[in-house]
């Protein structure tokens, strides 16, 4: 997936993968689409729980090699 | 009107500070509007770690020296093995890049998280404004806890 920005958070535990987010994001446009890198599995639920209560989009989750790539779009 | 989340912080634990801080910075990227509210032993998070801390009188002055605080000196809720165990949690969080009770406590209020402290425990531990961090902002009692908290479906018991 294409993403305008990518936040590396591996390595990370809470609540510093979803603080980064919610940073990284407020310097984006609404529209443009948000790459978080993270090796915490929580990041699993909390990226959905965390779009669903922010009111912005879940574009999608992969997971590769104990790794995620969780794409959120900014929406307003 | 943003959601409300308000914290009473009695416990003066490490570990549970760091639940605390952690629902505070998690509440605050969800675009909450956060209050802590520290009381009795809770006041050591907010204690001050560098110099004396001064009070009056033979029983408070023993206690501010039995029960110092600072938000780099709080024991462990379990195994704290006088300072043993403290030490290997913190080495296991640092080798997992996980910041510490005084680094969450800043990013907390960096985040918005409103820090209140409690005048009468402040009064009756003989705990002065000037042993308490600036990053306080308000001194407080109860109503006004209450009244936060009134308005907040998340009121948590730290």
């Amino acid at each position: 997936m294409k993403a305008d920005v990518t936040l590396d958070c591996v390595g990370l535990y809470c609540p510093m993968p979803i603080h980064n987010t919610a940073k990284s994001l407020k310097e984006l446009k609404p529209g443009q689409v948000l790459e978080v890198l993270a090796s915490d599995e929580g990041i699993k639920t909390d990226a959905p729980a965390w779009c669903k209560a922010t009111g912005n989009e879940l574009l999608g989750i992969e997971e590769a090699g104990g790794e995620y790539r969780v794409y959120i779009r900014k929406s307003k | 009107m943003a959601e409300k989340v308000t914290l009473i912080m009695f416990s003066g634990d490490m570990d549970k500070a760091l639940a605390a801080f952690n629902v505070a910075i998690g509440a605050t990227s969800m675009g909450m509007e956060v209050s802590m509210f520290f009381t009795f032993w809770g006041l050591n998070l907010l204690k001050r770690n560098e110099g004396p801390i001064k009070s009056r009188g033979i029983m408070r002055k023993m206690l501010n020296f039995m029960n110092r605080g600072g938000a780099k000196r709080l024991p462990l809720s379990r195994f704290h093995m006088f300072g043993l165990g403290k030490w290997m949690m913190g080495r296991l969080m640092r080798e997992s890049k996980s910041p510490s009770p005084q680094e969450l406590l800043i990013l907390a209020h960096e985040s918005g998280v409103k820090f209140m402290a409690c005048t009468t425990s402040m009064g009756i531990m003989g705990i002065s404004k000037e042993a308490l961090i600036s990053e306080v902002d308000s001194f407080a009692g109860v109503a006004t806890y209450l009244a936060e908290a009134k308005e907040g479906r998340i009121n948590l018991f730290v």
